[in-house]
């Protein structure tokens, strides 16, 4: 496929190669120039913290994409760079002058994927994991004893891609704190509430968060049902796209967005509720990932405005359920895509604190990304290793013994990084510990 | 000219300092005096020289990564450096600055590119120095209240190291969420609570600094007031000019026994000042002082939520610190004039996070500028404190008359004024006239017994102003100072002065020596 190329009138000052973008939906100019260089987000990006270099910088990478949009070419070096980004977000939070970096990045990550020849080998790691996450029923066979695991091995796909190696550390770790992982109980379809219907709410059940925690759905329904919401959990939900969006794939990222509208339009909900802040900022995202899709462009912006955080709803709502205590020290972990591309903070720690009994303790640099990131710590392996361990001390620093968040794929990662600093503390999802409360059921027992 | 279209902040005005033009190689030919160590020396000798000295991801040759490099906080100019050097210890810095000292290629310090004057523009044939990898805190010694920090540490993180023992780093500008240590004691950075602490220059005690020439030295003790020159104080400021920066022992301040912060909502400038000078009347000396008019208020809103009272020409922020008993009394002075003055809504922030959130609101102000224009330019002058209600009054008869808008931002306790000139680069002549308006706020300053620059520096946008403040004499004895650091002119050229002296040689605007010279008091190096 070719693009007219974008034409801004620029003397060739960056020389003869093709322009980075073409005009296919490039990164904004308009959006670019937001951007005033003060630097502000500086400090709070996990990629500077580590390198302390202005092309790893947010400030940096708006600057790429500006020389990009005045004729620079896209070389490996630029991709460098922008694949280096977490996404994390934290820039958004901190830039004084409302840049959107977050739709940035993403238009400047489908370029990349559409117009960058990668290596063999990248390639290979990337399809071996578009193969694999999207599909619940391909994922739950990694739960299994590694010897299941390994018959996965087998495919030439994975065995080439060398995916297997760099997720077995993390499916070790998640086997050893979950060695339960039975037969995962499916959410049931339909939770009535308890006591007076507040709301009629459909639930995401997730790729990872439905393989590796079951747990955590059940917790969810259950929480919002004694909350007084009748949970829809439809059995055909697919895919939210989080991953692929956010890796640039963007037309895989419509195509499973398309299918989940239409899964909860049926639905007919009040509201679309996410216990995974990757994916529920995913879903909020619907509305400028099908902007230019004439048939779905309104029913994404619908769909999006009905989205809620797990956390979100029940706060909107106002908790009624009498809470028993949970006699624990805990510290809370922000997950980026929900404090940075939700803004939701607040929220969780005030039904934290409300917990009787259950302190709750705030981590130093909270602000910064743990590493996990979607699938950045396979395709990144070294420096998510490095953020996760400056995460787990920073954990380990305030003295809890139960790290709360809201994210599969943080607790995957922090997870790894503290069995790497030979440190356990226990790990459970702010619905687990909700659930536990409102039922008067130990931690332990969930 | 070459235009960028719709850049972010300010005006074009790279005359001549664009990609493939050269002003380094002017400099040069200007500067480069007769028996330096190796002329005619380019960025590839220096380069040559660097690899296997350094480790070779310090050496940044890549032309995507030399573009993030082209501009500080001032984005209208942009120059790709010749070649960047991202330093990790102290030596890395003397080896390069000693390799561009031998090929007499110019060099330039840069931390975290936030300056607002184009202090750290780099050299299109020179080396840029980035301190951003230098960024151990040493040591946090409360008992000496003393920090010793490399230059690119975060300003704030020195606070936060030393809050725990019950100190603070005194000087904040605005950006000191990321501005670095040595860009402070390079621009002698103030902030909001300067009036009663003072600028940076009052908290170093001792610099390691890398001369021009490559040496590494150690200028002050770690114990006040050493005997001799005050070096530290002639290198604080100095703007990359004398050398880099490469260690600071600076002071730390015992956290005040209580805090109050006041947010008090007037009908406008007029009377937030009058109550300004009132409440420095009264004898009491805040620990800042801070007026935002509507404009300014409208964007920090827009930006942060910060709530201030609705309807507001300007808010005055007042800070009291110290004692409780005198904070108590202070309070109940500058409540009892701010009312007089016409304060119609007066609040006190009452916790960590009130205070948090009507600081927020003034210390995002310049950046959410961006909020409600497409560009700024952000000026930075000075005038007698007395001396602030007429000049308001005058600035706004500029900004009516020229259709320009002008937001304001400043530190009224010391008369710092931070005017935001908006305009819409897009629209044609818009540009020309912001400059012009941006222009006529210095002269204003002048006339009124100010200065050009409180905080911000010289850099590169400034040097052309230098001459309406000083006379030739004066401009020529300063850089008789510089001459002494920097006998070859390549540490920072083309900053401050509007025309490069030549060390070693006569002015080339004088015909004669210079009187110093001829009195017998000064000597050219
Ligand atoms: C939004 C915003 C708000 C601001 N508010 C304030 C404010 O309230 N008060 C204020 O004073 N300033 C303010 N500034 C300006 C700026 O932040 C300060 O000048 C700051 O000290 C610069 O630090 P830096 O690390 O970014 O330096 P840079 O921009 O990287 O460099 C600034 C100058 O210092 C030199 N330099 C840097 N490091 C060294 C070193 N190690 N040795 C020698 N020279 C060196 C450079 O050559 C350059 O000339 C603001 C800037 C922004 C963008
Ligand atoms: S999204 Fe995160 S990693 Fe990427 S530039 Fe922003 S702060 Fe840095
Ligand atoms: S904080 Fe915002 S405006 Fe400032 S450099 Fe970062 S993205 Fe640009």
């Amino acid at each position: 496929m070719t693009h007219k190329q974008v034409r801004l009138g620029m003397p060739g000052v960056r020389g003869q190669d093709e322009p980075a973008f073409d005009s296919l939906r490039p990164p904004s100019p308009e959006l670019v120039d937001d951007c005033v260089h003060c630097g502000f987000c500086l400090t709070t990006c996990p990629t500077y913290a580590l390198w302390g270099e202005e092309m790893d910088s947010p400030r940096g990478r708006i600057h790429l994409m500006k020389t990009g949009l005045e004729g620079a070419p896209l070389s490996d070096t630029m991709v460098g760079h922008f694949d280096a980004c977490l996404g994390c977000m934290a820039c958004v939070t901190s830039c004084p002058s409302g840049v959107q970096y977050d739709r940035l990045i993403e238009a400047t990550r489908a370029q990349v994927e559409r117009r960058h020849d990668r290596t063999p080998k990248d390639r290979a790691l990337r399809s071996a994991i578009f193969a694999l996450f999207p599909y619940p029923r391909r994922l739950r066979i990694l739960r299994g004893p590694l010897r299941l695991t390994q018959r996965l091995g087998a495919d030439r796909l994975l065995r080439r891609s060398g995916l297997l190696e760099r997720l077995s550390p993390q499916l070790a770790t998640m086997q050893s704190l979950a060695p339960q992982l039975g037969k995962a109980e499916p959410t049931p379809e339909r939770t009535p509430a308890v006591g007076e219907r507040r709301a009629v709410v459909g639930m995401l059940t997730g790729c990872v968060q439905r393989e590796f925690f079951p747990g955590v759905n059940a917790a969810t329904a259950r929480v919002l049902a004694a909350e007084g919401c009748d949970v829809i959990a439809p059995r055909s939900q697919g895919c939210c796209g989080a991953l692929s969006t956010h890796t640039g794939r963007e037309e895989e990222g419509r195509a499973f967005a398309r299918a989940l509208i239409d899964t909860f339009t049926a639905a007919g909900v009040d509201h679309v509720v996410v216990n995974s802040a990757g994916c529920g900022s995913s879903m909020k995202e619907y509305v400028h990932l099908l902007a230019d899709d004439p048939d779905y462009a309104q029913r994404a912006a619908d769909f999006s405005a009905r989205v809620r955080d797990f956390a979100e709803i029940i706060a909107e709502l106002g908790p009624v359920a009498p809470r028993h205590p949970v006699e624990a020290v805990a510290a809370y972990h922000d997950a980026c895509h929900l404090a940075h591309a939700q803004g939701i903070r607040s929220q969780p720690r005030e039904l934290l604190r409300a917990v009787p009994g259950l302190e709750v303790r705030e981590i130093p640099d909270s602000e910064i990304c743990c590493g996990s990131a979607g699938v950045y710590n396979v395709l990144n392996p070294e420096p998510a290793r490095e953020l996760g361990d400056r995460k787990a001390a920073n954990i380990l620093s305030t003295g809890a013994e139960l790290l709360v968040t809201a994210n599969p794929g943080c607790l995957m990662q922090v997870a790894t990084s503290l069995e790497r600093s030979g440190r356990r503390i226990r790990l459970a999802h702010t619905a687990l510990v909700l659930d536990a409360s409102i039922r008067g059921v130990p931690l332990e027992t969930i | 000219m070459a235009t960028h279209p719709g850049h972010p902040s300010v005006p074009d005005r790279s005359d001549g300092m664009m990609h493939g033009l050269d002003p380094a190689a002017e400099d040069r030919a200007q500067t480069a005096p007769a028996g330096a160590p190796s002329r005619g020396g380019t960025v590839a000798d220096v380069l040559a020289e660097l690899r296997g000295t350094l480790p070779d991801e310090a050496l940044l040759t890549d032309p995507a990564r030399l573009a993030t490099y082209e501009c500080d906080g001032l984005a209208a100019y942009r120059v790709t450096p010749g070649l960047v050097v991202l330093a990790s210890t102290p030596e890395h810095v003397a080896a390069t600055v000693r390799a561009c000292a031998r090929h007499a290629v110019p060099f330039v310090a840069r931390g975290s590119g936030t300056g607002l004057s184009g202090g750290a523009l780099p050299h299109a044939e020179g080396v840029l120095v980035v301190t951003s990898r230098l960024r151990t805190l040493h040591e946090v010694s409360a008992a000496d209240q003393r920090a010793v920090v490399d230059p690119g540490v975060i300003n704030l993180q020195v606070t936060k190291m030393a809050t725990p023992e019950g100190y603070y780093f005194a000087p904040d500008p605005s950006s000191q969420q990321i501005c670095s240590i040595g860009g402070n004691v390079a621009e002698n950075s103030g902030g909001a609570h300067c009036l009663k602490y003072g600028f940076t220059t009052n908290h170093v005690l001792s610099l390691d600094i890398v001369t021009p020439d490559g040496d590494q030295v150690t200028l002050g003790t770690r114990a006040p007031d050493a005997p001799g020159y005050d070096l530290v104080g002639a290198f604080v400021g100095s703007e990359g000019t004398l050398g880099v920066a490469t260690r600071a022992t600076v002071r730390l301040v015992r956290l005040p026994q209580e805090v109050r912060t006041v947010l008090a909502g007037f009908a406008g400038t007029d009377e937030a000042g009058a109550a300004t000078s009132a409440i420095i009347a009264a004898g009491i000396v805040p620990a800042a002082i801070e007026i935002m008019d509507a404009l300014a208020i409208e964007a920090a809103e827009a930006a942060v939520s910060c709530g201030y009272p609705a309807g507001a020409g300007a808010v005055l922020v007042v800070e009291l610190d110290g004692a409780r008993h005198e904070v108590a009394d202070e309070y109940a002075a500058v409540e009892r004039i701010c009312r007089q003055e016409g304060a119609f809504e007066f609040r006190m922030a009452t916790d960590a996070a009130e205070r948090a959130a009507i600081w927020k609101g003034r210390k995002s102000a310049f950046a959410a500028v961006g909020r409600i224009s497409p560009d700024y330019i952000v000026q930075d002058g000075v005038v007698p404190r007395t001396a602030l209600p007429e000049v308001l009054r005058q600035m706004t008869r500029i900004s009516a008359e020229q259709g320009v808008r002008v937001a304001n931002v400043f530190h009224a306790g010391d008369g710092n004024l931070h005017p935001l000139v908006l305009f819409d680069g897009s629209k044609a002549g818009e540009t020309e006239r912001a400059e012009a308006v941006s222009g006529m706020i210095l002269d204003l300053c002048i006339e009124h017994g100010g200065s050009i620059t409180g905080e911000h520096g010289v850099g590169s946008d400034k040097a052309k102003y230098m001459p309406r403040m000083f006379t030739d004499d004066d401009l020529d004895t300063m850089q008789l100072v510089r001459c002494a650091f920097d006998p070859h002119g390549i540490a920072n050229p083309g900053k401050i002065y509007p025309t490069p002296r030549l060390c070693g040689e006569r002015s080339g605007r004088r015909q004669g020596a210079h009187p110093l010279q001829e009195a017998g008091l000064g000597e050219v190096f």
